[in-house]
């Protein structure tokens, strides 16, 4: 445990302490918002905050694994991994403790673009329980994407290949459940396997939560997802943390 | 306190620890000589269990750094080649961020840190990012780090590469005064650090142990200087 907090607080600053943390939060506040306002915030008349919710993946799939890009690939860069690891510290607690200050972080983030929701409480009368599912929805997503992009991390030494390797699995992963791939796939596809192919994917999950059902099968599922991507990570720091 | 058993470990087809053993005693400086490639850091980085070996293995301080990794950890200070830090971080964050890992809280850290911040002589960088520290002051930084916790066991890699004369004086005078009550391995291809700061010495050359002796020994028995027996024993194996 006093590894996962040494890890966790030396790397929750560690974003405070570059430039890192306020770029981020500067070009995710303003995208996010932007996204909201240019796809007819007004012109929907509706006092919901579904289409700031609706950009939120497409967002995610670059804002997240820019986060997690540096998390493993700068320690073996650097050679500070050397002395991570000669530190009581084990690679279970290192992964989580850099995990969750990444996780925080994002939600940090997340929860900084609450001026959206005093937007609509003033503007109309929305459905609080709508909103609240939805930014615990949106927290769990990012934690999804968070797990993928610490295990390309600890793949490559260099952050542009994990951040471009990221993007692209975070992007199928979210890709494979739009609207526009099922249909395609659907044309050659058994039912089955399409059914599978869009229960793996973000999208749908991430919907479910979104109209306000925290469904127990949805939130396993995030969990499933980043504790798989996480042991995978495990794997392969214990295999490379050396070369 | 420190016992090596039959440690090997290879990098794919290149054998880089061949089967080493050998043992060392509080109030030992055990210089660990050799060529560059002949195996040391990663004999080093194998005893601080970042490495683990292929087969064989050691204790310290009756820990098995194969079965109780983080006990190892908890009991040795290592200070690593090129002496690795986290350059966005202060001085003082990053000493905190050791203590933090090492459990060492409340007034135990203000101790530690009001021991070991003069004894480095690190009090005027203090407060200064990592990053624009020079190279002594990084040197220093990290061993400042190892020896927080005053480990009975030291293994510092190449601990005075790239200090000026005045900071490799610095860190043998600093290396002699720990020396009496612990146990410290250091590796080095400075013929002179070895002179100035071991009473034993192991020549190690591809993945071997060539010589297990003294400095003041081997003089004798080559009848030369140090870096004649060095070249003499590393070029017989070569």
């Amino acid at each position: 445990m006093t590894g996962f907090w040494a890890v966790f607080k030396r790397e929750f600053k560690g974003y405070f302490a570059t430039p890192v943390a306020y770029v981020f939060l500067v070009i995710f506040l303003f995208f996010a918002g932007y996204l909201t306002f240019k796809q007819g915030f007004f012109e929907a008349r509706q006092a919901d905050m579904r289409m700031f919710f609706m950009n939120l993946p497409l967002l995610f799939v670059f804002m997240v694994p820019a986060t997690a890009m540096r998390l493993w690939a700068e320690e073996r860069k650097s050679g500070s991994i050397e002395l991570l690891f000669t530190l009581p510290i084990t690679v279970t607690q290192a992964i989580l403790g850099k995990f969750f200050a990444a996780w925080l972080f994002i939600i940090v983030g997340l929860v900084m673009t609450f001026p959206m929701a005093l937007t609509v409480a003033w503007l109309g009368e929305p459905d609080m329980g709508l909103i609240i599912t939805g930014y615990i929805g949106s927290a769990f997503m990012a934690g999804g994407f968070l797990a993928v992009g610490c295990l390309f991390s600890a793949v490559s030494k260099n952050q542009v290949i994990a951040f471009i390797l990221a993007v692209t699995a975070c992007a199928v992963l979210v890709f494979a459940g739009m609207p526009t791939t099922m249909n395609y796939l659907a044309g050659f596809l058994p039912a089955g396997l399409l059914a599978a192919i869009e229960q793996m994917s973000f999208q749908v999950h991430f919907e479910s939560i979104q109209r306000g059902v925290v469904k127990f099968s949805d939130l396993s599922y995030f969990i499933i997802l980043m504790a798989g991507w996480l042991a995978a990570t495990a794997f392969i720091l214990n295999e490379r943390k050396a070369s | 306190m420190i016992k090596v058993n039959r440690l090997r470990r290879t990098f794919g087809p290149i054998i880089a620890v061949d089967d080493i053993s050998f043992e060392a005693q509080t109030g030992e400086v055990l210089g660990f000589l050799g060529p560059n490639g002949a195996g040391k850091s990663t004999t080093m980085k194998m005893l601080a269990c970042f490495l683990a070996p292929d087969s064989g293995t050691a204790s310290i301080n009756g820990f098995d750094i194969v079965k109780q990794p983080v006990d190892v950890r908890k009991n040795i200070g290592y200070l690593a080649e090129n002496a690795p830090l986290y350059n966005e971080m202060t001085v003082a964050g990053f000493l905190n961020f050791v203590c933090d890992a090492r459990q060492i809280n409340g007034q135990a850290r203000t101790k530690a840190l009001d021991r070991i911040v003069p004894m480095c002589a690190i009090e005027g960088v203090y407060h200064q990012t990592i990053d624009t520290l020079s190279k002594g002051f990084r040197r220093r930084t990290s061993l400042a780090g190892a020896l927080i916790h005053d480990p009975k066991v030291l293994i510092l890699d190449e601990p005075t590469d790239g200090l000026d004369p005045n900071q490799k004086y610095e860190v043998r005078q600093l290396i002699n005064k720990m020396a009496k009550d612990k146990c410290i391995i250091i590796s080095t291809h400075i013929l002179e650090e070895v002179q100035a700061v071991c009473n034993r010495t192991i020549i190690i050359d591809q993945g071997r142990i060539r010589v297990d002796s003294s400095p003041a020994k081997l003089k004798e028995e080559y009848k030369c200087e140090l870096d004649e027996v060095f070249r003499k024993i590393t070029k017989k194996s070569a």
